[in-house]
């Protein structure tokens, strides 16, 4: 299939229909709003479900709902209405249905603004919902991996029956870029499902799918297999991009819009003989972690670029240990670092570690 | 000839005493000095014979305790019974 | 159970439904959650469609309904039940979906997804357990208890100057162009169990029929955080929580009525 113009929010809505979307349910909330609007006209000619629901809180249980009948179910939102959900990610997440969410992340705290902003780092990789799990956290940096990344998304909660969530700020929901899509997939057949699925108990014994688990030993056992679980995907779904990092003796480490900037900031760096690499999570849960720790027994110093206060930052110094120095720069409130911020925190960074 | 019978599945009784209340006559009570596997006075049939079958105790029983038979209205000639 | 010989010119006239499993239920004693759960079940059974239903459990006393209903079954958060069944009956239209739900779940926390769903008009059937208190947290004040009534979050008796009236869900849901069927029923003796289960199977059948939203309030006793015998709880039911909750239908749409006259 040829490239398209395609919008990140559409391309993300489209993709979403591409990997097999049975149902949405959402609610409308800036930057985020043009993925409701998508398949609300699509879903529908496709005859698919969409429906706009009354509020986030609805539109995490109606996911719920849905991932329990085993069918391939979505949301997607921003920043406070991801807030909204929180109660429900964590019942998903406890019963092992598979479900996507979108968080087209916006500036906050409160109510914040509609500006693109990367503040719902520790919430999507730290802290969703209550109780210990953790969910597989996708970023993109541009529409085309928003595309890609979407289709793995529901390919990843399916395998794991978790919860993956594609985190983009407003920057990638609204810009226009040429990207390919995938071919639409087949829908799954309802003999598909898995069979732990509430499918209607024919010829079978009833299923259940409860996150309660009264009495402490009952209670771990399923902590257990959660936390085993998540080993699984730490040990298998860890991606992440690099850029220039053969011989860098710096290291830029930056996801997302962020991290596409960056690459830039790389390109220019390197014009002035400053020897940078980038890596760039492509997963923020599981993270790069082992490569990041590898990269600081060779560069002398890293440089962590976010649209926060530091969120990512410490994930990287957990990585890295103190085996080189770290310095942050960060901008808030839905302002975007450009190359020319990027660049005096580099030089910097350079002078401080004495690297070229 | 009793027109009905019940049967009591004592354990799951929890001697709430609504069958009692609602026996029309009045064949059902609480056992004295004596306990189920809960720990409850079970449901007990004072006068089997009296029994009509009616299944109230069962309709208002929180914990299916009851099973309930009817004697049959008209014998079915014994070539049609399955 | 010791074998009974069973004289052969006797039938069969009451036994535990399919529907339901064997498991003893938590409930304390004199409850009527378990009288509404057999009334869901025998409707269920006599309509075929044990193997077709989803239910989806509350949190409140009924919990753990998932234990005792003999089918596919989910446990939902506190009040989001409605959103679930939203969910499920969505994506799956060929089954028979239902939310059982008690007051705190259904009219406090759940008050958004049950109007919701009910006004959008969504094909699952609503059974909602009025017995006016919270009965698994020990008894505090539900958004159904009457004024005056104790409670140990009223201990005064509910004020409504400080607490508000009582919710009436049925009148309030009734009152919604989505519904197709909504009624309050009592389960406070033979005559008020076997009209909820009429309730229960017309509800059901409408649902069936694609007929819009239905809901079966059934009042319900809690003797146990009511501080009351079992039958003085009945009682005090009978005398209080029907006139304060008239019984009978809020709504019987057109097309329900028309059902129900075919036959």
């Amino acid at each position: 299939m040829a490239k398209e113009l395609w919008e990140g929010n559409a391309a993300i809505a489209e993709a979403a229909i591409r990997a097999g979307l049975e149902a949405f349910y959402g609610y409308p909330i800036t930057p985020q709003t043009e993925v409701l609007e998508h398949l609300s006209h699509r879903m529908i000619e496709l005859g698919r479900v969409f429906l706009q629901a009354e509020s986030e809180v609805a539109s995490i249980n109606m996911v719920y709902g849905a991932a329990c009948t085993g069918v391939r179910v979505m949301t997607s939102s921003s920043s406070p209405g991801i807030s909204l959900m929180q109660e429900g990610l964590s019942y998903i997440a406890c019963s092992e249905v598979p479900a996507v969410v979108c968080n087209i992340m916006r500036g906050g705290p409160g109510l914040g603004n509609v500006q693109p902003a990367q503040g719902d780092y520790f919430q999507a990789v730290k802290s969703a919902g209550h109780g210990d799990y953790h969910m597989i956290v996708l970023a993109p940096s541009n529409v085309q991996e928003a595309i890609d990344l979407m289709v793995l998304a529901f390919d990843l909660a399916d395998k794991y029956r978790t919860i993956a969530m594609l985190v983009a700020d407003g920057a990638i929901g609204q810009m226009m870029e040429p990207a390919e899509m995938p071919p639409l997939r087949p829908l799954r057949k309802p003999e598909e499902r898995g069979e732990w699925a509430l499918t209607g108990a024919r010829g079978r014994e009833p299923n259940t799918i409860t996150s309660l688990y009264l009495g402490a030993e009952n209670l771990e056992v399923v902590n257990l297999r959660l936390q085993e679980k998540l080993r699984q995907i730490e040990a298998n779904e860890v991606r992440w991009k690099e850029y220039d990092t053969e011989d860098a003796e710096l290291l830029l480490v930056a996801f997302g819009t962020v991290g596409r900037i960056c690459q830039t900031a790389v390109r220019e760096a390197r014009a002035k003989g400053v020897k940078v690499g980038l890596l760039r999570p492509v997963t923020l849960w599981p993270f790069p972690s082992a490569r990041l720790a590898e990269l600081a027994g060779q560069v002398q110093g890293m440089l962590v670029v976010e649209m926060n206060a530091g969120q990512m930052l410490q994930d990287v110094r957990l990585a890295v240990e103190g085996r080189c120095p770290i310095e942050f720069y960060g901008r808030m409130g839905g302002v975007i670092p450009l190359p020319d911020d990027i660049l005096p925190e580099l030089h910097k960074l350079e002078a401080a570690v004495g690297a070229g | 000839m009793a027109k009905g019978m019940v049967i009591i599945d004592e354990d799951r009784c929890k001697g709430c005493g609504l069958c009692v209340s609602v026996c029309p006559v009045n064949i059902l009570r609480l056992a004295e000095g004596r306990f189920n596997a809960k720990g409850y006075p079970p449901v007990e049939v004072s006068d089997p014979e009296k029994c009509t079958g009616c299944a109230s105790c069962a309709i208002i029983c929180p914990d299916v305790v009851f099973t309930v038979y009817r004697r049959k209205r008209q014998p079915q000639p014994a070539t049609a019974a399955a | 159970m010791a074998t009974i010989d069973i004289p052969a010119d006797m039938e069969l006239v009451y036994q535990r439904p399919e529907s339901l499993t064997p498991a003893h239920t938590h409930y304390c004693p004199g409850c009527t959650h378990g009288i509404i759960h057999r009334l869901i079940a025998e409707v269920l059974d006599e309509l075929g469609l044990r193997e077709r239903t989803i239910g989806i459990a509350p949190v409140g006393c009924s919990v753990l309904a998932y234990y005792y209903f003999n089918f596919d079954m989910a446990e939902a958060a506190h009040g989001r039940a409605p959103a679930m069944a939203t969910g499920m009956k969505r994506t799956n239209p060929d089954k028979v979906v239902f939310t059982y739900q008690g007051d705190g779940d259904l009219a406090a926390i759940g008050t958004a997804e049950i109007v919701h769903s009910a006004n959008r008009g969504e094909l699952f059937t609503t059974i909602f357990v009025n017995n006016a208190i919270y009965g698994m947290t020990g008894g505090q004040m539900a958004p159904t208890t009457l004024p005056g009534q104790v409670s140990t979050s009223c201990p005064s008796g509910r004020d409504v100057e400080l607490a508000g009236f009582p919710m009436h869900m049925a009148e309030l849901l009734g009152g919604l162009p989505g519904t197709a069927y909504v009624t309050r029923q009592a389960v406070f003796d033979v005559r008020g169990i076997r009209r909820t289960k009429k309730a229960l199977t017309t509800a059901f059948r409408a649902q069936l029929a694609g007929l819009g939203f239905t809901m079966v309030e059934v009042l319900s006793t809690c003797n146990t955080n009511w501080h009351m015998s079992v039958l003085g709880a009945l009682e005090w039911a009978k005398d209080k929580m029907v006139g304060y909750y008239p019984l009978g239908d809020t709504k019987v749409s057109d097309a329900v009525r028309a059902m129900l006259e075919e036959k």
